[in-house]
């Protein structure tokens, strides 16, 4: 008990008491769980109050917690939880290497080697000066996956992250996200309406309505 | 935890900061108005400042034609206005004029005045370019064209520099009220262009549009600036007569100066007052159009279309040629009426006024910048205030924002003079500062809190989940993300500052000379070639930071695609 990501009753309703959806799940390490269900029910609204950004629209209650740390009052940043969302959202200002390395703390002993070694890792070596904006969608895709695992989440979530890329990168980039994970015993959970992709993930599934 | 709880005093001081300045204005009007304060000490409570501005020759016109030219003005703008975007919207020639109006925005007032003065003076380009075939002159004709006792070349002037604006705030607000949608469903109805545009696009766009329509009307009728220009003397406009007594030598006019900026004060009330009425007519005027369903899309809808056209035309191009012929009259050596142009060109007016130009705009330029940096500092911190606790600005804050575009300037300003007098501060620097930052903040809060909002937030989301914090996310990636805005902003905001006259005049006591100041110092003197070196120089002091920030974010970012076409 206590391992992985866990979700006690979360309650999520607007903010004039209207619920919204009721949920609770229980993700071990090196497990993932999906969440499913049609466009407008909120999936996302799920990963929001998890990450600590609920918009000020929706209230919850109910318990979240992380490898037995409550996750309720701690501020966003310090919640270790990492998010990859549908469209990758790489810091268009930043190279590729900076936008791998944002998550190191500044004086990270050998950055350059970390952030290079991250590259390499997924098939990007050379990468770190470009600008991301000449990557393809699935070297996006994983250069965002690379950023959000070099600083060390304890959880992963992802918001659709692969209804984006075409159908054979979609089947490759399912495999490398899941693999990754279970080799650093991350719990994840998954957000989606594409039946396939909670299938590929293996877990449970969770049906909202 | 520290950078949150100063970063919440921010808002607050930031209303202290537009408030302050007006608050004491207010005061140092009100007291001498009703002799409870004279400079030079002493004072209790008498109406003589009120008996003696009653006495006054020529009030009584000087009032009328403030009312008469502000509300003209500012309805042929916004029929001008609404006419362009109702008949055009969305088409070519719609683009092509947008680009030609948009930098007419920011040339100052001063210089568009100076320029229409030039063009419709008896040698001025209009006179020339029709004699002598047209009207038979040979030599620059006895007419008062500009300064006419009817106030009519300074309602010209108002509304030729008015529209752009009102265009762009058009422009800004329409993607908000889906006009393109209703567009749609009403021309389907086989409604005409203009008909169907007033009825269904215009309730919604209006209501959007109100504060800065009453801007431009308070604007209107108590400025000083284009009045000076372009507006008759004798009697001038009201403002113009209480910046007389403002700026007189004789210390005792000051009471008499007080009283009329309330005069003033409850003339801009009263005109908005009447324009609401206005607005209520027209509203009951259109549910009937709506309940007759006549659709109207035969020849007057085209009239409409041709007129909108034509009135937002003239307006670019008569500021754009008086701007032109700025720039011919300041390189002109010999030029003989009627020709259209001069027999040469020289550089003996940049040689004899050149250097104390750029001396001039140095300082103009200096002072901008610091209005708008403060003021951008302040607007940055209220946004991201508001970011944090997660609120919008409600409908007071709006308010606030637009008091100081709305209150009228030689309302307020003349009292804040005579409360630095009183006081023995120092007029100067320092004050003329503080009131630029009242009229710079506005528009630069206005200009950015759309961009700062439209900003994918959850890009903070994926920053908080690499451990970054709300201080890291706002240095490391919101503000670089947003550098082209900020520096646009920050342009608006210098622009802004260049073009004010009464802050700088009143504020400074005469001690700080500016681009606006020189050029309307000037303005009565009738040295075509010292006038076209200021102003030239005036107007390219506000281009210039547009300059500087379409140009920045090109090369700080040459090598990030998505940050260039974003």
């Amino acid at each position: 008990m206590g391992e992985g990501l866990k979700l006690d009753k979360l309650d999520i309703q607007h903010r004039n008491g209207r619920p919204l959806l009721a949920i609770s799940a229980q993700v071990p390490a090196g497990e993932t769980v999906s969440v499913m269900g049609p466009s407008g029910v909120g999936k996302s609204t799920v990963l929001a109050a998890i990450t600590g950004t609920l918009p000020p629209a929706f209230r919850y209650s109910g318990e979240m917690s992380l490898n037995g740390r409550r996750l309720n009052d701690l501020p966003p940043q310090e919640r270790r939880v990492g998010i990859l969302f549908q469209d990758h959202l790489l810091f268009p200002h930043l190279s590729v290497g900076q936008n791998v390395g944002f998550g190191l703390l500044r004086r990270t002993p050998d950055r350059r080697e970390k952030v290079a070694e991250a590259l390499s890792e997924i098939g990007l070596e050379g990468f770190a000066d470009r600008d991301p904006a000449t990557l393809s969608g699935g070297q996006r895709a994983r250069v965002a996956l690379m950023r959000t695992l070099l600083a060390e989440p304890e959880a992963l979530l992802l918001d659709e992250p692969f209804s984006r890329l075409d159908a054979e990168l979609r089947g490759k980039m399912r495999e490398l996200v899941f693999e990754r994970a279970r080799a650093r015993q991350l719990p994840v959970l998954l957000v989606t309406h594409d039946l396939a992709d909670a299938e590929a993930a293996g877990g449970e599934i969770i049906q909202l309505t | 935890m520290r950078t949150e709880s100063r970063l919440s005093v921010v808002p607050a001081l930031t209303i202290l900061l537009l408030l302050g300045p007006i608050a004491a204005g207010l005061v140092g009007t009100v007291l001498p108005a009703f002799g409870l304060m004279k400079v030079g000490g002493g004072g209790s409570f008498s109406l003589e400042p009120w008996h003696m501005l009653f006495a006054e020759p020529g009030l009584f016109q000087a009032a009328w034609i403030s009312v008469k030219t502000g509300l003209l003005s500012t309805l042929g703008a916004l029929v001008g206005c609404l006419l362009l975007v109702a008949g055009w919207q969305g088409t070519r020639t719609f683009s092509a004029l947008e680009r030609l109006l948009s930098p007419l925005l920011s040339v100052p007032h001063a210089a568009a005045a100076l320029g229409l003065a030039f063009l419709l003076a008896p040698s001025g380009w209009a006179a020339r370019l029709n004699s002598p075939w047209l009207t038979g002159w040979e030599r620059p004709p006895d007419l008062l064209i500009v300064g006419d006792p009817g106030g009519w070349a300074l309602i010209a002037g108002l509304m030729a520099k008015e529209l752009p604006f009102l265009m762009l705030m058009a422009l800004a607000a329409l993607p908000q009220i889906n006009s393109r949608e209703r567009m749609q469903v009403v021309l389907s109805l086989g409604y005409g262009r203009v008909r169907g545009w007033v009825l269904v696009v215009l309730p919604a766009l209006y209501s959007q549009l109100r504060l800065p329509v009453y801007a431009v009307l308070a604007y209107s009728m108590s400025n000083v600036d284009v009045s000076t220009v372009l507006g008759p003397t004798a009697p001038p406009t009201l403002a113009v007569l209480i910046l007389r007594w403002m700026t007189d030598a004789d210390l005792a006019l000051r009471g008499i100066g007080a009283a009329g900026a309330l005069l003033q004060l409850a003339i801009v009330v009263g005109g908005i007052a009447l324009w609401r009425l206005g607005e209520i007519a027209a509203a009951a005027l259109a549910r009937r159009a709506v309940e007759s369903g006549q659709r109207s899309a035969g020849w007057r809808d085209q009239t409409g279309r041709v007129l909108g056209i034509v009135i937002a035309v003239l307006a670019g191009v008569s500021i754009l040629a008086g701007l032109a012929s700025q720039a011919v009259w300041s390189f002109a050596g010999r030029w003989r009426f009627p020709d259209v142009l001069p027999a040469q060109f020289g550089l003996r007016s940049w040689e004899r006024h050149g250097e104390s130009a750029l001396d001039v705009t140095l300082v103009t330029l200096g002072l901008a910048a610091l209005a708008a940096i403060i003021a951008l500092f302040f607007v940055l911190g209220c946004l991201e205030a508001e970011h944090r606790r997660g609120r919008s600005m409600g409908r007071a804050g709006l308010l606030l924002l637009y008091l100081p575009l709305i209150l009228p300037q030689i309302a307020f300003l003349p009292g804040l003079q005579i409360l630095l007098l009183q006081l023995g501060a120092a007029q100067g620097f320092l004050p003329v500062l503080a009131t630029h930052i009242v009229f710079v903040l506005p528009y630069m809060f206005l200009a950015l809190s759309g961009p700062f909002h439209a900003w994918d937030t959850r890009y903070a989301t994926v920053a908080a989940g690499l451990g970054t914090g709300p201080e890291g996310v706002l240095w490391r990636l919101r503000l670089p993300m947003l550098l082209a805005p900020i520096l646009t902003v920050t342009a608006v905001g210098m622009a802004v500052s260049v073009g004010q006259y009464l802050p700088t005049l009143l504020a400074g006591g005469g001690r700080l000379t500016t681009l606006t100041t020189e050029a309307l110092a000037l303005s009565s003197g009738g040295d075509r070639r010292a006038i076209g070196v200021w102003t030239l120089a005036l107007t390219a002091a506000a281009w210039v930071p547009f300059a500087a920030a379409l140009v920045v974010p090109r090369l700080v970012y040459r090598k990030r695609q998505a940050m260039l076409h974003g």
